[in-house]
């Protein structure tokens, strides 16, 4: 490995990060079907249709549910050349290299053979790796319609509706909030630290300046919850935890639930 | 090791996010039991730490990289608990922000990694340290055993859940509706990989961050090292269950030795009895007084000396006859009471502690 692939690996992931943040806020902010309705009719709406794709035992079913994905999508502003790089190539990727040897050791029907009748074909290996695929790219494009669609704020307030306790909801603002935060400190320490370095440095080094970075941020980690506390105690926190949910139900969120929970139920009904 | 949705039967994601579920609530009522002011922005930001971790490309061995979890070094900090709500949130923001892992399966990544993952190192981590010094290097290897372990048991249980899908799940011409491949498949197939790479990267980042912490903020490495302290205590010196030791034998030593206290003569300035300030010579010269003054005492003294009278007067319950038995009966009796005393105020403390948050 060069002396700054891992260094720069590691960077290109955080940008990576900040980039799909970004991605995120600005779709979210953008006019659209799912934009327009409320947070916790999408947030159950969509959970709804991937417990939906889940449940399916059909793949013809799993593919109408691909195109419904597709549909909102393209009502909500998503462009599929987003979905597609972001998700369905990906998922192609990794799901299809654990999915296409189940076409060759799933017993069955022999549909084929190959090299001198020693590698086989199976039609129910055909059928199980497609119905793998496809479920997990409806899925995930569900889920990252999601995302896409939803401030994380709103997400938040939303997970409410399920009745998760105040306390956990309290975390996961903070862990998001100083996700961003630890991120970039640790950008800045491998920047600095890339800067700083010439010629080659061997793994055993590499190792070294990870962990070191790894654990200066593990100070800095522990001062700023030290910090965050104190802060908080001088805001007059006692441990009672308080969320404002402004969030009103219109007609037209009724009817939205209503459609994501009838496509819903349909589906599952058509894939049993 | 994140399950995407889709891999798993929706019976299995409902059975481990029950299993998930009892982790969580187990957790959050053992921190609830604490300060929890004080854990909720740790666990918190521990959580932010371990997701950016999860995201250090690590160089290993072999020219190939490697991406930690992060559990051990939090299953080390923060104990199993705090460790299960960190991870867990961290795998939450994972799925339902960045979309690394399932909505559905989120429930099962959360129980083989936070949960399992968190158990797993904090009983390797405490067996294999045992009761090793904070800086022993002992504690670098046990990270590191506590790491690999972690991994590899994490993934093994993916490896079950997805090895039992075909058996369980299958339609009737037998093709396979979630993960295709049987045990005998799945748990090499996924073994392979953790055996080497992954739980590899989770025993080095393990081991650099304990020796890190060693060096850097040993206080830290307190709570799950057996030998007493929570998170809040950052003392290096003396391990508190040896302070409490030496504490205990001091004060033994001082009941001992009470019975000196006879030896020295008169009596404390300013401690007077009314009877010895009446008869203080240097009192009654330096006043100026007569002779029936001298003998008088004050007036207010004098009222104000039956108001409280000591159940051992001059050290000594009267019963006893033997001064320097009635001194150490004293000290005894004294330090008794101030223990007892100090521990209803303790009780009275938590129960108001507990009363707030349940």
């Amino acid at each position: 490995m060069s002396r700054s692939r891992f260094v720069e690996s590691t960077l290109i992931g955080f940008t990576r990060a900040f980039a799909r943040a970004m991605i995120s806020e600005e779709a979210a902010r953008q006019p659209g079907l799912l934009q327009s309705l409320d947070p916790r009719v999408r947030v159950v709406g969509l959970f709804a249709l991937v417990i939906a794709v889940v449940l399916a035992r059909r793949l013809a079913v799993v593919l109408a549910l691909f195109l419904l994905a597709i549909v909102i999508a393209r009502l909500s502003g998503i462009s599929l050349s987003t979905l597609a790089k972001r998700v369905w190539w990906v998922v192609l990727v990794f799901t299809g290299v654990i999915a296409l040897p189940a076409i060759f050791f799933t017993p069955g029907e022999i549909i084929g053979s190959y090299a001198g009748d020693t590698i086989h074909v199976t039609e129910q290996g055909v059928r199980t790796a497609a119905l793998l695929i496809a479920r997990v790219e409806t899925a995930v494009t569900f889920t990252t319609l999601l995302i896409l669609c939803t401030p994380w704020v709103y997400v938040l307030k939303a997970l409410r509706a399920f009745r998760l306790p105040p306390e956990i909801i309290l975390m996961l603002t903070m862990t998001h909030r100083y996700i961003f935060l630890l991120v970039e400190t640790a950008s800045q320490m491998f920047e600095s630290r890339k800067s700083r370095t010439v010629g080659r440095i061997k793994g055993a080094e590499q190792r070294t300046m990870a962990i070191g970075t790894a654990g200066v941020l593990l100070s800095k980690t522990i001062e700023l919850s030290n910090d965050v506390y104190g802060a908080m105690q001088s805001r007059g926190f006692r441990g009672e935890v308080r969320i404002v949910a402004e969030f009103r139900m219109r007609a037209v969120d009724y009817a939205g639930l209503c459609g994501f929970l009838l496509a819903g139920c349909i589906a599952v009904w058509a894939g049993r | 090791m994140h399950i995407p949705d889709g891999y798993l039967s929706p019976s299995t994601c409902a059975t481990l996010y029950a299993g998930a579920f009892a982790g969580w609530y187990g957790a959050l009522r053992r921190l609830k039991r604490v300060l929890f002011s004080r854990v909720i922005p740790l666990i918190a930001v521990f959580a932010a730490f371990s997701f950016v971790v999860m995201m250090f490309n690590l160089p290993l061995p072999g020219g190939t990289t490697g991406h930690a979890l992060g559990v051990t070094i939090a299953a080390i900090v923060l104990e199993p608990s705090g460790a299960i709500l960190a991870i867990s949130i961290a795998l939450a923001i994972q799925a339902l922000f960045f979309g690394d892992g399932g909505i559905s399966t989120l429930g099962a990544n959360c129980f083989n990694m936070a949960i399992a993952g968190s158990l797993v190192a904090y009983a390797s981590y405490r067996i294999l340290a045992a009761r090793s010094s904070i800086g022993s290097s002992r504690r670098i290897t046990a990270a590191a055993m506590a790491g690999y372990l972690a991994v590899n048991a994490a993934a093994l249980l993916a490896a079950v859940e997805f090895g039992l899908q075909p058996m369980l799940f299958h339609d009737a011409h037998g093709t396979p509706l979630y993960a295709p491949y049987p045990l005998r498949i799945a748990v090499p197939a996924m073994m392979i990989g953790h055996l080497t790479f992954a739980g590899l990267a989770e025993a080095v980042v393990s081991a650099g961050l304990v020796a890190y912490l060693q060096t850097a903020d040993p206080g830290l490495l307190r709570a799950t090292s057996g030998l007493g302290a929570d998170w809040n205590d950052t003392t290096e010196t003396v391990g508190p269950r040896k302070s409490l030791r030496r504490l205990w034998t001091t004060v033994a030593v001082l009941m001992l030795l009470t019975p000196l206290g006879i030896l020295a003569a008169g009596s404390a300035w300013g401690e007077w009895s009314p009877s010895t300030l009446a008869t203080q010579q240097g009192y009654a010269q330096r006043a100026g007084a007569t002779d029936v003054q001298r003998a008088a005492i004050p007036v207010g003294l004098q009222k104000l000396s039956h108001l409280w009278t000591a159940p051992f007067p001059a050290y000594a319950p009267p019963f006893v006859r033997s001064r320097k038995f009635g001194y150490l009966l004293s000290a005894m009796f004294a330090s008794g009471l101030l223990l007892a005393l100090s521990l209803v105020v303790q009780r009275f403390l938590q129960r108001g502690k507990a009363g707030y948050w349940e």
